[in-house]
């Protein structure tokens, strides 16, 4: 685990944040990490007790669990229930409750749910079980859209019939936007997500600095990545610059992945509008099969219930996936919805924010109330 | 038809007496197994358990208590006077074989690891069988043997079993249930409720093995890694603990299912005391950690079969150390943290970084069926 340790070395940690002290001095500074990869590993790892205290980290809506709205789930569970189907999907998606019951509810009352560590797997039990349906519950932003793109060409390939893909892609591009234009929040810069930015490379974001005048800083997913992109956007900010730069330069290529591009483009197109947890309607801001898929599209295969069902009124997920208050300032947050009995999506992911911030990050909470001693097991 | 007897009417009887005792031998004699599957009459009660257990139980696990095959093991205790120390554990690990260890194995250490955590010498125990039908008999002897293997290395006997087979697709293969009892060697309050602000918390190696084996082994996860289940007796550890630290010793916890955290997440509510880690003084395994990084699991709540948490006075915990390390199974034994009064019922820690999270127990399951 070299490669990893050297991306966690704690006297590097603080020497970056004492840089960003000194550029910052007392100036309030409200940094969005937009992906929740991120918003899990600032949390895991302790990095908001690193930072210095005016660096307020906003967590964004970049968790696609999260960002799902419960009718989908319902759809999902429908599918699910199909006689004959067997009904993958990631880990992640299995507790997600729906308007009646989560997956793995459906599961427990004979469903046949299965999870899947990626969709080729999913093609791979459609190949073992040729007299079942085998459905894959495609989530996720540009991150895992390819490789849903390349299980659905390898499908039309093999001539596969007794697999299909429920597909709930959706595109980080205009999610931005609509926070942007949100006026509930003020926001100073942002940490891009690596990943996403892995495929779509670093153009799609030159709106943000060029119309909004916010920079952006796309990063890598371990701790010092994270203090090193703050290092640099408070830089810009100082400097009075806003520009969309890149330090996750060991994964993430100007130009972004062409292959994968050419892939998605292959097997889908923009809906004309999603929804979006919290957001409400988004135009061109999920991705659909193409026509030339319609026999893998799990939507046109099965009846699918498709109605709109409200948010619980006590859940607070969409204030909290547009980083209005955070996570705590939820009325349920910790007491009736936990990770075991979630009531909103951001208390299931492990990138939500709420589930980070109940698994990991109470501490901080307790800190501030109790004004803990640091741990330091030589003292 | 003056014709003369035929010989064999004469020959007849001894002929017929000869087989007669032919047959009366063989039934006395040992019970005979050529099936190569378990059907289910293997669970009749009659004739094909009987070879069954003559077959492959009794002569892996024989023993003056197990051979004299009562409906109950009867027997005493050499302490009189002495606590005695009762636990029971099913396992339903799949697959049966995974790297560094079987289903068989991990019945018998299980169980005598709970017994050695509440100080107690495991003496005795039970084995219970849930056989599918259609499991290879040949796996079962391999099976039988290596829990034979495994109670003697441990020190105990198991005198008392139970056999059944369910309908194909009813089980798995094979379930084990086993129970224990241990003479109680811990004279001094020692558990969960016991643990008090300035102990130390010590683990007696690398965390995480036995869980990232089992997940390895599992044809769903091609990922190369050379992981194998710690799974180890421990009690021979525990006597050198106690004996290390006596009273001191506060607390003995072996963190299986839920790892490293669910069990320090138990102390720390049966205390109500927190509970301070330093993940730098953690060991774990490189690959383990690689396994974990790749599949997003945190190695701190995974499952362990060979490791103990202990939680000792500070002024014993350098002697309790040195007694860990000095044993086989403690070699990579490590002060992982500390026990303090406040927020009560919490375990955090401190990261690589530098900054500080809590450390909750297990949500969900990452792999079920994993002992």
């Amino acid at each position: 685990m070299k490669h990893v340790d050297e991306y966690r070395d704690a006297d590097l940690a603080r020497s970056i944040s004492a840089e960003i002290a000194k550029i910052t001095g007392d100036r309030p500074v409200k940094l969005m990490e937009v992906c929740g990869g991120h918003t899990h590993t600032i949390y895991k790892h302790g990095i908001e007790d690193v930072l210095p205290r005016n660096i307020d980290l906003v967590h964004g809506p970049g968790c696609p669990v999260c960002v799902l709205p419960m009718g989908r789930v319902d759809d999902a569970i429908a599918i699910a229930r199909t006689e004959g189907v067997i009904f993958t999907t990631f880990g992640d998606m299995m507790r997600v409750p729906g308007s009646k019951g989560s997956l793995l509810d459906a599961k427990a009352e004979g469903a046949d749910v299965r999870f899947v560590y990626s969709p080729l797997d999913a093609l791979k039990l459609a190949r073992q079980h040729p007299e079942r349906q085998v459905v894959f519950f495609a989530i996720g932003f540009e991150t895992t859209a390819p490789s849903t793109a390349i299980t659905l060409l390898r499908a039309q390939a093999e001539g596969i019939r007794n697999f299909s893909v429920f597909c709930n892609h959706v595109t980080i591009i205009p999610a931005i936007k609509a926070i942007l234009d949100s006026p509930d929040l003020r926001l100073d810069g942002f940490i891009g997500p690596g990943h996403v930015s892995m495929v779509i490379g670093m153009r799609p974001y030159n709106f943000i600095a060029r119309d909004h005048r916010k920079p952006v800083v796309i990063a890598g997913f371990e701790p010092l990545d994270i203090i090193q992109s703050v290092h640099m956007l408070v830089q810009q900010l100082s400097a009075g610059r806003a520009e969309v730069k890149n330090q996750y330069t060991r994964v993430v290529r100007a130009e972004g992945n062409v292959k994968a591009l050419e892939a998605m483009a292959r097997t889908m197109e923009l809906r004309p509008f999603f929804e979006w947890r919290g957001l409400g309607f988004i135009s061109h801001s999920a991705l659909k099969l193409r026509r030339e898929f319609a026999p893998w599209d799990a939507e046109l295969r099965f009846a699918v219930p498709g109605i709109r069902v409200a948010d619980p009124k006590a859940c607070q997920c969409g204030e909290v996936l547009k980083g209005v208050i955070k996570p705590w300032d939820c009325k349920v947050f910790g007491t009736a919805c936990t990770p075991e009995t979630p009531i909103g999506t951001c208390m299931v992911s492990s990138e939500g924010a709420c589930a980070a911030y109940f698994n990991y990050g109470r501490f901080s909470m307790a800190a501030e109330r109790a004004k803990m001693p640091v741990i330091d097991l030589k003292a | 038809m003056d014709q003369p007897d035929t010989p064999r009417s004469t020959t007849n009887i001894d002929e017929v007496l000869g087989k007669i005792e032919r047959v009366r031998q063989a039934r006395r004699h040992k019970f005979y197994l050529r099936d190569e599957r378990i059907t289910l009459s293997h669970g009749s009660g009659g004739k094909a358990t009987h070879n069954l257990i003559e077959g492959v139980f009794a002569p892996a696990f024989a023993n003056p208590l197990l051979d004299r095959m009562d409906d109950a093991a009867t027997f005493t205790v050499d302490e009189p006077g002495a606590a005695l120390a009762f636990t029971t554990d099913t396992y339903v690990v799949s697959p049966l074989f995974f790297p560094g260890g079987d289903i068989g194995q991990l019945a018998v250490h299980g169980t005598v690891n709970d017994l050695a955590m509440a100080g107690a010498r495991p003496l005795y125990l039970s084995a219970g069988f849930i056989l599918e039908e259609g499991f290879p008999i040949a796996d079962l002897r391999r099976i039988v043997d290596s829990m034979a293997a495994a109670a003697s290395e441990a020190g105990v006997t198991i005198v008392t079993g139970d056999t059944k087979v369910v309908q194909r697709g009813k089980a798995d293969g094979l379930f084990i249930n086993t129970a224990g009892i241990g003479v109680q060697r811990a004279t001094w309050a020692l558990g969960q409720a016991h643990v008090v602000p300035g102990d130390k918390v010590l683990v007696n190696g690398t965390v995480g093995d036995h869980g990232i084996a089992i997940m390895l082994a599992r044809e769903a996860l091609e990922i190369e890694a050379d992981v194998v289940s710690d799974t180890a007796p421990l009690y021979s550890l525990v006597a050198d603990l106690l004996a290390a630290a006596g009273p001191h010793l506060h607390c003995l916890k072996d963190p299986t299912r839920g790892g490293v955290a669910t069990a320090l997440n138990e102390i720390a509510l049966g205390s109500e005391v927190s509970i301070a880690l330093d993940e730098h003084a953690i060991p774990v395994r490189p690959d383990v950690r690689g396994a974990c990084e790749i599949l997003g699991l945190d190695p701190l709540t995974i499952a362990n079969e060979g490791k103990l948490l202990a939680v000792v006075a500070a002024e014993r915990a350098e002697a309790a150390l040195q007694a860990m390390r000095a044993h086989p199974l403690g070699q990579a034994a490590a002060i992982i943290g500390e026990v303090r009064a406040e927020p009560a019922a919490m375990v955090f820690l401190r990261t690589d970084i530098g900054g500080t999270r809590v450390l909750d127990m297990l949500v969900g399951d990452p792999l079920p069926r994993i002992c």
